[in-house]
């Protein structure tokens, strides 16, 4: 409270050290493909994104590198309908609605994929990471975080296998 | 009457004075430096027994990845990456350039901001180096 109200801010140390549990993360967010061309990867990847309606921001091949982001609605149903809840118990108590401004609102996801050649020389690594930055009713931004669950990486693999092949097929 | 106007003129440019000098200051507060610009650069500074900029460039990323910033910009010409790490409610951005060092060496540089905060801890860039040097296989070895 007190750091709060002088407006101080401590950095913390540590975050620059990879925490425990890296390597899974690792392997959840790369693929291997069986290809040596970078940039046929890269130039599916872009596709990926777009079909994902994501808006390229940066792109360089020579390291294999696209970055992209994408806004989107963040509203819970359930959410709402708890904070509508609090809301109302808190009015019968007498006081101030505020549990519902405090819902999620919108949402914008940034992504970066990083292509390299594999360790034996004949395929391409391709690894993706997701962050987004959440904005609640009163348009504050609730919270930043690094996007971690499984099925979010394993759809963007999915969509990306099947782009590699049907450009493959020059379809 | 006179006499009021001989002095609210002078009174109004002092302030009108002081509010600019007032906007000067906040601007060089984004020059202030808390440590000497030496002490920063070797804090922030290692060198590496290889010169394959690309392969180093590939591993700085990675690392980065592993420490879960968003890749926001690498240009493998100028030897640049820029990251984005969110960490609960502040936000870490990250520089590091890679340049040659003589004819056996890399220099890789690492700048971290944390919110508006400057990171100027040695363990905070030591921890990266490490990861970057296992990375690599390679010996991180400080510079003077």
């Amino acid at each position: 409270m007190v750091i709060l109200l002088s407006g101080c801010v401590t950095v913390p140390t540590g975050f620059l050290k990879p925490q425990e549990g890296y390597l899974e993360k690792r392997s959840q967010q790369s693929r291997q493909y069986d290809t040596t061309n970078e940039k046929q990867i890269l130039t599916s990847v872009a596709e990926v994104l777009q079909d994902l309606g994501f808006t390229l921001s940066e792109s360089e091949s020579e390291l294999g590198l696209v970055s992209a982001s994408k806004k989107a609605d963040a509203k819970s149903g359930g959410q709402i309908a708890a904070a509508v809840m609090i809301d109302i118990l808190g009015a019968i108590g007498g006081g101030s609605p505020g549990a519902t401004m405090q819902c999620d609102k919108s949402q914008m996801v940034r992504a970066s994929v990083i292509t390299k050649p594999g360790l034996d020389g004949k395929k391409t690594v391709v690894r993706v990471t997701f962050q987004r930055i959440v904005w609640n009713m009163n348009n504050q931004i609730s919270r930043v975080e690094t996007i971690n669950e499984p099925q979010i990486y394993q759809k963007f693999f999915d969509g990306l296998s099947k782009s590699i092949f049907l450009e493959a097929q020059q379809i | 009457m006179m006499k009021l106007k001989k002095y609210i003129i002078p009174a109004a440019l002092i302030i009108v004075s002081a509010g600019i000098i007032g906007c000067e200051t906040t601007a060089n507060k984004a020059f202030v430096t808390q440590e000497s610009q030496v002490q920063l650069r070797s804090i922030q500074t290692r060198a590496f027994d290889t010169t394959d900029k690309k392969k180093m460039m590939q591993n700085v990323i990675s690392t980065m990845q592993d420490l879960d910033f968003v890749i926001d910009k690498a240009d493998l010409t100028l030897g640049s990456v820029t990251g984005t790490k969110y960490l609960g409610q502040s936000t870490v951005a990250m520089t590091v350039t890679v340049r040659a060092r003589g004819e056996k060496q890399l220099l890789v540089r690492a700048n971290a901001q944390f919110g508006t905060e400057s990171v100027a801890d040695p363990g905070t860039y030591q921890d990266f180096f490490n990861a970057l040097g296992k990375s690599m296989f390679l010996t991180a070895q400080e510079v003077d």
